[in-house]
């Protein structure tokens, strides 16, 4: 029988919901909004049961068509937040695929390199570090380029928030492989032999100003450390800059989601402010924004075999320490390759 | 989508051939290769399948290929069995003063792929076009290096039997 509960019921019995800090968030999200919809994740849910109770209440009322209406309604909505490895399509991903790659050569003048660091096949954690807003270009580049080096064939999944998965972009991106952010969902998708892509600095990283942006920041977020030990697979860290460049971060506003008692009532850490087209002063970056051209240079680094370097019982600060900083020491000389921001 | 070069290299189809039919040397003079390697099978001749790529914009496009027809200093052509849609072919003709005009053909697309595709299509055949044409100049090269190598080698050899 099909489980008749939300998604974002599922994913908060997970341990998943972003909002609460389990491992979904900590993980971050696929182009995630995080934290920051992490309330609207739960308003979205209650909408979809008060459908369901709408369409009970009319039924009883005996308004049969309005009644089914809500009930499709609410159906069609939980559909929409639905989201498992199952959806995976390589055919409707490698039909997208000509677009993929028009946006990321033209507009985002993409360039990967180093795929061959990632084991050519077998389940592999990749851990990257998140720019560009609610929009991440890093994601898009890197997602056409792993495709269209190891095939759309291969198993490959991405975290991402449940709200991501409401989008109207969710029938693209779970055609892509992406999943909701949960710790269910990540040991699924390991186990069965996919390559699976998180950002542990999620919401927090990819609202970060953009005088931070050849910065990584995980937040000290080590739940991917445990995930590969659990499922005994390799860390391959994936580096990328130029998305911090897509808008002008001002600020992750921590401290106006305080003023404003959103952290209370909403839950929501952060909200985000910037100057993005088209909105000029964009706040929350709940609609996305359009993203300046910026060239966006993705770096494959080697993997990392966690217990075979730090033993079988590795001090997790320990890892955290080694993986983030041969992110950064790649981040600072990609940096310095860069001439102009923007342009690269 | 399908793009078409040709060149006239100065050696007898057979040298042209036997170059072209090696898989090792494709990443000497295919341009924009990344990769080209024997996936099992027979190395090379009808049903060889090599797992190639080729830089193209952003990505790195290919897939797995196999031969599907092999008619020795005439024509080779492969098929995509895994990645983008596409077939190649080389051609080789004889001309009556004994040099060799070769052209290469290229056609690819991702079928169902609908107008993006199309545009794609032609925003990459540019580049393509250019890997076309310097993969025949570099073929050329190669080739006629070796065919002058040979040509000195056997007057090397024949010097030296009339000398003695």
């Amino acid at each position: 029988m099909a489980d008749e509960r939300t998604i974002f019921e599922r994913a908060r019995d997970n341990g998943g919901g972003a909002a609460d800090g389990g491992l979904g968030a900590r993980l971050g999200p696929l182009g995630d909004i995080g934290r920051v919809s992490g309330s609207l994740a739960r308003a979205t849910a209650d909408f979809a049961r008060a459908g369901r109770r709408l369409a009970g209440a009319l039924a009883e009322t005996g308004q049969d068509a309005t009644a089914g209406a809500s009930a499709r309604i609410a159906r069609e909505l939980r559909d929409r937040l639905s989201a498992d490895l199952d959806d995976r399509d390589p055919d409707h991903l490698r039909e997208q695929l000509p677009l993929l790659w028009l946006i990321s050569s033209f507009w985002f003048r993409g360039e990967v390199r180093n795929l061959g660091n990632i084991p050519e096949e077998g389940p592999v954690l990749m851990v990257g570090n998140h720019s560009g807003g609610n929009l991440t270009p890093d994601t898009f580049v890197f997602t056409l380029a792993f495709s269209t080096y190891f095939g759309v064939e291969r198993p490959f999944n991405q975290l991402a928030h449940n709200l991501v998965m409401a989008s109207p972009y969710a029938r693209l991106l779970r055609s892509g492989g992406t999943v909701a952010a949960s710790h269910e969902n990540s040991r699924q998708a390991l186990e069965s032999g996919a390559a699976l892509l998180v950002y542990p600095g999620g919401d927090w990283e990819v609202h970060r100003p953009t005088w931070e942006r050849n910065r990584v920041d995980f937040a000290g977020r080590k739940g991917f450390i445990r995930l590969a030990l659990d499922a005994n697979v390799p860390i391959v860290p994936i580096v990328s800059i130029g998305g911090q460049e897509t808008a002008l971060f001002l600020s992750r506003g921590a401290w106006l989601a305080q003023l404003l008692r959103l952290d209370r009532y909403l839950r929501l850490k952060v909200l985000p402010i910037s100057v993005a087209l088209p909105w000029i002063l964009n706040i929350g970056d709940f609609l996305g924004h359009f993203p300046l051209p910026a060239k966006i240079t993705v770096e494959v680094l080697e993997p990392i075999d966690v217990r075979r370097q730090f033993g079988d019982d590795p001090d997790l600060d320990e890892v955290y320490e080694y993986v983030t900083r041969v992110m950064q020491e790649t981040l600072d000389t990609l940096a310095a390759e860069r001439r102009l921001p923007v342009i690269g | 989508m399908r793009l078409n070069e040709s060149i006239i290299i100065s050696a007898p189809p057979r040298r042209v051939w036997d170059y072209l039919a090696d898989p090792s040397n494709y990443l000497h003079f295919m341009s924009g290769v990344t990769r080209w390697e024997v996936a099992g099978g027979p190395r090379s001749g009808l049903g060889a399948r090599y797992r190639m790529l080729l830089r193209v914009g952003s990505a790195e496009v290919g897939g797995l290929i196999e031969i599907i027809e092999w008619k020795e200093e005439r024509d080779m052509a492969w098929s995509s069995v895994l990645g983008v849609d596409q077939r190649g072919r080389w051609r080789l003709r004889e001309l009556p003063d004994g040099r060799t005009r070769v052209e290469f053909r290229y056609a690819y697309g991702v079928a169902g792929s609908g107008i993006p595709g199309w545009v794609a299509e032609r925003f990459a055949a540019p580049q393509l076009k250019g890997h076309l044409r310097r993969t025949l100049q570099q073929l050329k090269r190669q080739v006629e290096h070796e065919q002058l190598r040979a040509d000195a080698a056997a007057r090397e050899r024949e010097r030296a039997a009339t000398s003695r």
